[in-house]
């Protein structure tokens, strides 16, 4: 392997630092009609008159559309494979409004001000319906979604009747039998919030009529194949009258993988014919779009004095907001994706519920369920392992998956897996945690914490998984063409999120034809011109875009060792590709790339070779990781600072190392903002309090700690080059590694996120109290 | 009204509202290095030097420029370039979108301390939010310019400070 498993430089990031215009803002054209989007200010309303009369008649202002305006037909924003597993539960501009922030209204204008101004000029009276704020309850109050047209086209228990967006229950052996003859038992609750995803670039997006009429999104989006579906569904437009394109994307972490600037645009241009624009403010983002879902989890472990444990309970509940973008999955996965770590136990089960609430819709957001299913099931670990006076480690090395296991549970979870186990040949977890123990110094740190005035060190552990791809739902395809002069152009429909996936890619297709990297010209991702690709999310572009990458290239050099054949006239078998050489046994002659691309383009054969080559996943090929953290307690205050965090990871064969590194470093801070100082809370009038960023506090850097990551040497023998995902599993491990070393610090638990200085002092006042 | 300006050198003689922030103006005149995160002078993703000095261009009204010097980051090319080199041998680049509002505070920085230690660039840097990095690879990358730096200084290959030009460099504050 000579390009892969190096680091190389992200091709695009000079450009990038240096400030070139390449962000969707920066390429919409001059003239764009600015749009503003009219928000609820309401967590649960019917809007009874809405008069945009005012607002129409101001100079500058171009249309004004309500839901008068529009077509009303149900869909999902969840940018999904199709059937969408996401209840069509929303309706644009609808006359109802679900939660604060949803929306009434738009305005196209010749520029901002005028489009804000005309935005309060609009009069809308709205009556009250009652609010459902609390999760807990949502499922015995009137429902959010009385109409009778919303559906579900995939069967996930959806029931609005009684709030529910969707269940998601299964079982492997019996709890009911096995959690009885359990000596130890151990059961908790434990609660997650709303985290956003705070990507630097908001939501934007421009769309325009090109010359035959159709209708050009520019997004920034990490799903262009679904962007264009959704909108061809919502805006009951044939999907060959639509083109999207996506740009560079200043970050996505989930938050584009659900559609929402690209609708407002899109009515403006068809309805006027005229380009238009919307950038999304902070507060938008907060209030508008989508967080994680914020969730509670009872979990009871049923384990032998010894540390084996024989049986796990997860009940759930999922707050879905007003819409259940992303819920059943998410929810699914929190299960799925978390109860198969621990295979050694005789029984486990899930149930959980999706409720709607008139909260800011759930969404998909790093981690996607999991991180919120691990939070709950590690934290149980870590106590059980308290109850048990056994080492964390310990108790994990007892029960966890290792190399060549399976579980019943695996072809329980994954589509279209059948009976035959699913080994997980690839899986490193127990050098994950033995290589992380060795380096946080474990095994001294953990005897007692270190104890400096009022300030006290602590730490504490947590492993994960995560998928690489959909096993069996998310496709994506690759596109090369051979040039004149021997070069290739890779076309692709994924998206580049901010990773470092294109070069990732072109490494991987340089590695695979046996060329260098400047042969190969990428260009990503244009609904009409790239192939299929579901895109940037359940951590598959480099296992599933990789992989298709491979099929490709393995095509594009079946078909120019048959043109060469052809051309020293001779028969394939006497052909061999070697990248820039094209070597003929019989006859004995060679050919560079170059010229045989020269001659089979202008003199010899006048031919393109152009292949398109594709992959689904077939089988789970989980990354894996340990997270240990060390943490200080001020125990006068409260305040947890991060000291130190070591994560040892399982991606397979790193593309490129260091690019896999920076993502795990930059997971994990969003974990650690997760477990300390993001905040997601609301007034009793259901109004989102942290929407700037004045409120919601994301880590910066002296906010961190240290954070060390190593990546172990796997290989996965389905990934390209042995490669699994590292996007998501990176973020899960943090929060209960911090909760656990709050915990081995001073003692407390906590059992509900974020560990803010008040949780944590509350929690040592009501221990000291306990005490006297 | 008219603002009156010198932007990156060029005196400039500009359009504006009273109301308008300097990003904007900024953006609406074609300089679209200069990027916007949150609207509240949270993030630093907007940061522009004025006089020299770090400014949240999202939160400073246009008219405060009248007859003060703007410096965006196409106004540094080498400097941002240099730096961005560093950025992109880390790793610490990925989406991008922080990153030239951070150069231009790592240049700023660059006039205030000498020779920066770990926790002064982490102090200094605090309001440049970042999603993507997780910062680690960022210090690296800033850590390793300043080496380039301090030993460009001891070759005498520059006098003092980010701004190469001296005629355009900052007063000491």
């Amino acid at each position: 392997m000579k390009i892969v498993n190096q680091s190389l430089p992200k091709m695009d990031g000079i450009s990038l630092v240096t400030g070139k215009p390449v962000y969707t803002d920066d390429l919409a054209p001059k003239e764009a009609l600015v749009v503003k989007v009219l928000r609820s200010p309401h967590p649960h309303a019917l809007i009874t008159s809405i008069d945009k009369g005012r607002a129409e008649k101001m100079p500058g202002v171009v249309c004004v559309l309500t839901h008068q305006d529009v077509i009303r037909k149900p869909f999902t924003r969840a940018g999904q494979a199709y059937p969408e597993m996401s209840p069509h539960d929303k309706f644009l501009l609808d006359h109802r409004v679900r939660h604060v922030g949803d929306d009434v209204a738009i305005v196209a204008a010749i520029d901002e001000k005028t489009a804000e101004k005309a935005l309060k000029m609009i009069k809308v009276t709205y009556e009250m319906q009652p609010m459902v704020l609390d999760m807990e309850t949502a499922d015995t109050m009137p429902p959010i979604h009385p109409e009778e047209d919303i559906k579900a086209l995939a069967n996930f228990g959806h029931d609005p009747a009684h709030n529910i967006a969707g269940r998601v229950d299964f079982e492997l052996g019996s709890v009911d039998e096995v959690m009885p003859e359990c000596p130890v038992v151990v059961t908790h609750t434990y609660k997650t919030q709303g985290q956003a995803q705070a990507m630097m670039e908001t939501q934007r997006t421009y769309s325009y009529l090109d010359v035959y009429g159709r209708l050009v999104i520019v997004s920034s989006t990490q799903i262009p194949f679904h962007v264009r579906r959704i909108l061809g569904n919502a805006l009951d437009l044939p999907l060959s009258k639509i083109r999207v394109i996506k740009p560079r994307i200043g970050g996505g972490f989930g938050s584009k993988q659900t559609v929402h600037s690209e609708f407002y645009p899109a009515l403006v241009t068809m309805i006027t014919g005229k380009p238009a624009k919307i950038v999304y403010t902070r507060r938008e983002v907060f209030r508008g779009t989508t967080s994680r879902h914020a969730m509670t989890f009872d979990i009871t472990l049923g384990a032998d004095r010894d540390g084996k444990i024989r049986a796990i309970d997860m009940k759930g509940i999922w707050d879905t907001g007003a819409y259940g973008e992303h819920a059943a999955t998410t929810l699914g996965s929190a299960g799925k994706k978390v109860l198969t770590l621990y295979n050694k136990v005789e029984a486990s089960r899930f149930s959980g519920k999706a409720v709607y609430t008139n909260h800011v819709p759930g969404g998909a957001l790093r981690g996607y369920g999991v991180t919120q299913g691990i939070f709950a099931l590690e934290s149980a670990m870590n106590e059980l392992a308290e109850t048990l006076d056994m080492d964390p480690v310990a108790l994990r090395e007892k029960n966890m998956i290792r190399k060549g296991e399976t579980t019943k549970l695996y072809n329980m979870v994954t589509k279209g897996a059948g009976d035959a186990p699913m080994y997980m040949d690839s899986c490193l977890l127990e050098e994950c945690v033995s290589r992380g123990k060795a380096l946080i110094n474990w095994d001294q740190k953990r005897i007692t914490p270190q104890r400096h005035g009022n300030k006290v060190r602590g730490v504490g552990m947590a492993i994960s998984q995560q998928g690489s791809g959909l096993p069996n739902i998310d496709m994506a395809a690759a596109t090369l063409k051979l040039n004149d002069d021997g070069f290739f152009n890779l076309a692709l429909g994924s998206t580049d999120i901010g990773t470092g996936a294109d070069t990732i890619l072109t490494q991987i297709a340089a590695e695979a034809l046996g060329v260098s990297m400047d042969k190969i010209v990428l260009y990503t991702a244009d609904t009409d011109v790239t192939p299929f690709d579901s895109g940037a999310y359940a951590s598959s572009t480099t296992y599933t875009t990789g992989n298709a990458i491979i099929d490709a290239a393995d095509k594009m050099k079946s078909a120019i060792v048959t043109a060469a054949a052809a051309y020293f006239q001779t028969t394939e078998e006497h052909i061999s590709y070697q990248g820039d050489q094209l070597i003929c046994y019989h006859p004995e002659d060679s050919i560079t790339l170059a010229d045989f691309a020269n001659k089979i383009t202008y003199s010899t054969m006048h031919q393109q070779l152009c292949v398109t080559g594709s992959f689904i996943p077939k089988k789970a090929a989980p990354p894996y990781m340990a997270g240990f953290a060390e943490v200080e307690v001020d125990l006068e205050t409260g305040k947890v600072t991060p000291i130190d965090f070591v994560g040892v990871v399982d991606c397979g064969t790193p593309i490129n190392p260091r690019l896999a590194s920076v993502q795990a470093e930059g997971g994990i801070v969003q974990g650690i903002g997760l477990a300390l100082y993001e905040e997601a809370t609301y007034t009793r009038t259901g109004k989102l309090i942290q929407d700037t960023f004045m409120q919601y506090k994301i880590p910066g850097r002296a906010d961190v700690g240290k954070v060390r990551v190593e990546l172990l040497d796997g290989y996965d023998e389905t990934g390209p080059f042995g490669a699994k995902s590292i996007g998501e599993v990176v973020l899960n491990t943090v929060a209960p590694a911090i909760a656990d070393a709050i915990h081995h610090a001073c003692g407390v638990r906590i059992r509900q996120l974020p560990a803010t200085p008040e949780k944590v002092f509350m929690a040592l006042r009501e221990k000291t109290l306990d005490k006297k | 009204m008219k603002l009156n300006t010198t932007i990156n050198g060029m005196p400039k003689n500009l359009e504006i509202r009273p109301d308008d922030y300097l990003v904007d103006v900024l953006r609406a005149n074609g300089y679209l290095g200069v990027r916007q995160g949150c609207d509240t002078g949270n993030c630093g993703v907007c940061t522009v030097h004025l006089d020299g000095k770090s400014v949240l261009s999202c939160v400073l009204l246009a008219i405060k420029a009248e007859g003060h010097e703007i410096t965006t980051i196409e106004g540094v090319p080498q400097q941002a370039a240099t730096i961005a080199n560093f950025f992109v041998e880390q790793g610490a680049d990925q989406c991008g979108y922080c990153t030239s509002g951070t150069v231009m505070n790592i240049l700023y920085m660059e006039q205030l301390v000498e020779d920066p230690t770990e926790e002064e660039i982490k102090h200094f840097l605090k309001g440049n939010l970042c999603r993507c990095t997780g910062y680690a690879s960022q210090l690296r990358a800033i850590q390793a310019y300043f080496n380039l730096r301090r030993q460009q200084k001891s070759e005498g290959q520059v006098p003092r400070g980010g701004y190469e030009d001296e005629n355009r460099k900052p007063e000491s504050p």
